[in-house]
């Protein structure tokens, strides 16, 4: 692997996990409420939340770019340049991955038994211990696979991260981006290289995804 | 047969045929311009892809439908003529150009160190290496470079300095001048300093397929009429 590859993999790798790690508490959050109880708006939450899954990546794109550049609602308040950086590749990760984040744990959520809830709490658990103790280490292996589903949707993140953060070789330039701009270039052999590590990557991610699933339906 | 052939000619001359033309980024508005008037006349139908030549080019070598190819660069035209996909009997050098530097504040190259710049990608795509080239020669790419946008054709490139995302672009100055650089960004087509001394920017145009349609569309572009409108949009015309 050369140093170029070394280089691509490495920023793929950091910004999707930065970008999974970021997207746990809010994704876990949303997926709670979803799980447990019922409230208004519910069903619009639950729609918004889905939407960067069914939505056009590079739509989801071009609003990020609203938001987040210099004169956009957000760009302007953060006092430093997103867009065109690392950064914008994390936020365009997040928004794409979010979704498949809180659909797995809100269904690891919801097969957590809530008997198992109540007699906690009947022996005089707080709500927060309860969360912490029984509800989270039982939901642990549907959030964890969660969590790799979403990795692998971050890593292949392109749409949105081409508008946002540009295709911009050893700051910005993902794995993904990295497959189109070789093949512009007409270097298909330095694309095919980095489609394998794409393949591979994501097929660990899948697998282990699974296997998490699998042993948690059997306990 | 030699009748049924015939009268397949007839066919296909008296219905509308149509005309695909593969052009870089920076002639999409002038074309569109001259593309519309030519369908009235001739009643033929030109359907348009343009994106940098680069990719253009890569386009066309992996088969895509193209009648005609407007280039940005000689290199990539003589890439496609070496493996024989373009026919070198149509080619012509048509139209030439110029970079600008647009961007606030912008009085010579210098202005460029610290700030972000947005230009076309810069190993492919000829608005790219036309900059960089030049860049290089003036010796300041070195300290250019580490902030450079690189944008998938020169229009993106524009478009990322409307929007107040990079400081300044290099662009061709027919871009500017089509009036695409909105006041609302606080730039007018003035904030801009004109490379007099860049590398010599050439046009290249020739036919990919035998389309007779696309034929006569090329001896259309190449036509006083034609020509009048790439110089009104800033084109040289060489």
């Amino acid at each position: 692997m050369s140093a170029n590859e070394w280089q691509i993999l490495g920023l793929t790798l950091r910004t999707a996990a930065l970008s999974t790690l970021l997207i746990v508490p809010p994704a876990l959050a949303i997926a709670w409420l979803l799980a447990r109880y019922r409230w208004r708006g519910k069903s619009l939450v639950e729609t918004l939340v889905a939407l960067p899954l069914v939505m056009p990546p590079v739509a989801t794109g071009l609003i990020l770019l609203k938001l987040l550049g210099r004169r956009g609602p957000i760009g302007r308040v953060l006092d430093l340049d997103i867009i065109f950086t690392w950064r914008a590749v994390v936020a365009a990760m997040m928004v794409m991955s979010f979704p498949l984040l809180v659909r797995a744990a809100r269904v690891a959520f919801e097969e957590v038994n809530p008997r198992f809830e109540q007699i906690a709490r009947t022996l005089g658990a707080s709500d927060a211990r309860v969360f912490a103790t029984i509800t989270l280490p039982l939901a642990a292996r549907g959030i964890v696979s969660g969590m790799l589903l979403a990795f692998a949707r971050a890593i292949g993140e392109f749409g949105a991260t081409i508008l946002v953060a540009g295709n911009i070789p050893g700051r910005t330039q993902t794995l993904s981006l990295a497959i189109y701009h070789y093949v512009q270039l007409g270097r298909d052999d330095d694309a095919f290289r980095l489609l394998a590590y794409a393949v591979a990557i994501a097929f660990a991610a899948v697998w282990t995804a699974e296997a998490f699933l699998r042993r948690s339906a059997r306990t | 047969m030699l009748r049924l052939l015939l009268l397949l000619s007839i066919a296909t001359n008296v219905a509308a045929a149509e005309i695909r033309v593969f052009a870089a980024a920076s002639l999409s508005d002038a074309l569109t311009e001259i593309a519309a008037a030519y369908e009235k006349k001739s009643g033929d139908h030109i359907v348009f892809n343009f994106a940098s030549s680069s990719l253009l080019a890569r386009q066309i070598e992996l088969g895509a439908p193209a009648d005609l190819f407007f280039s940005a660069d000689e290199a990539k035209m003589d890439a496609l003529q070496k493996r024989g996909l373009i026919d070198p009997r149509t080619r012509v050098s048509l139209l030439s150009n110029t970079l600008v530097i647009a961007g606030a504040n912008i009085t010579s190259p210098r202005d460029l160190i610290g700030r972000r710049v947005a230009l076309a990608e810069p190993d492919s795509v000829p608005a790219g290496i036309y900059a960089r080239t030049y860049l290089e020669r003036i010796g300041l790419w070195r300290q250019i470079a580490p902030n450079v946008i690189p944008t998938e054709n020169v229009r993106a490139a524009l478009a990322a300095l409307e929007t107040g995302n990079v400081d300044a672009a290099i662009v061709y100055r027919t871009d500017v001048r089509s009036g695409r650089l909105q006041p609302a960004g606080g730039l007018k087509p003035a904030a801009t300093f004109e490379i007099r001394d860049g590398p010599p920017i050439s046009y290249p145009l020739a036919a990919v397929t035998r389309n007779p349609a696309a034929r006569r569309f090329l001896t259309h572009l190449r036509s006083k009429t034609a020509l009048d409108v790439f110089a009104k949009h800033g084109f040289l015309i060489r």
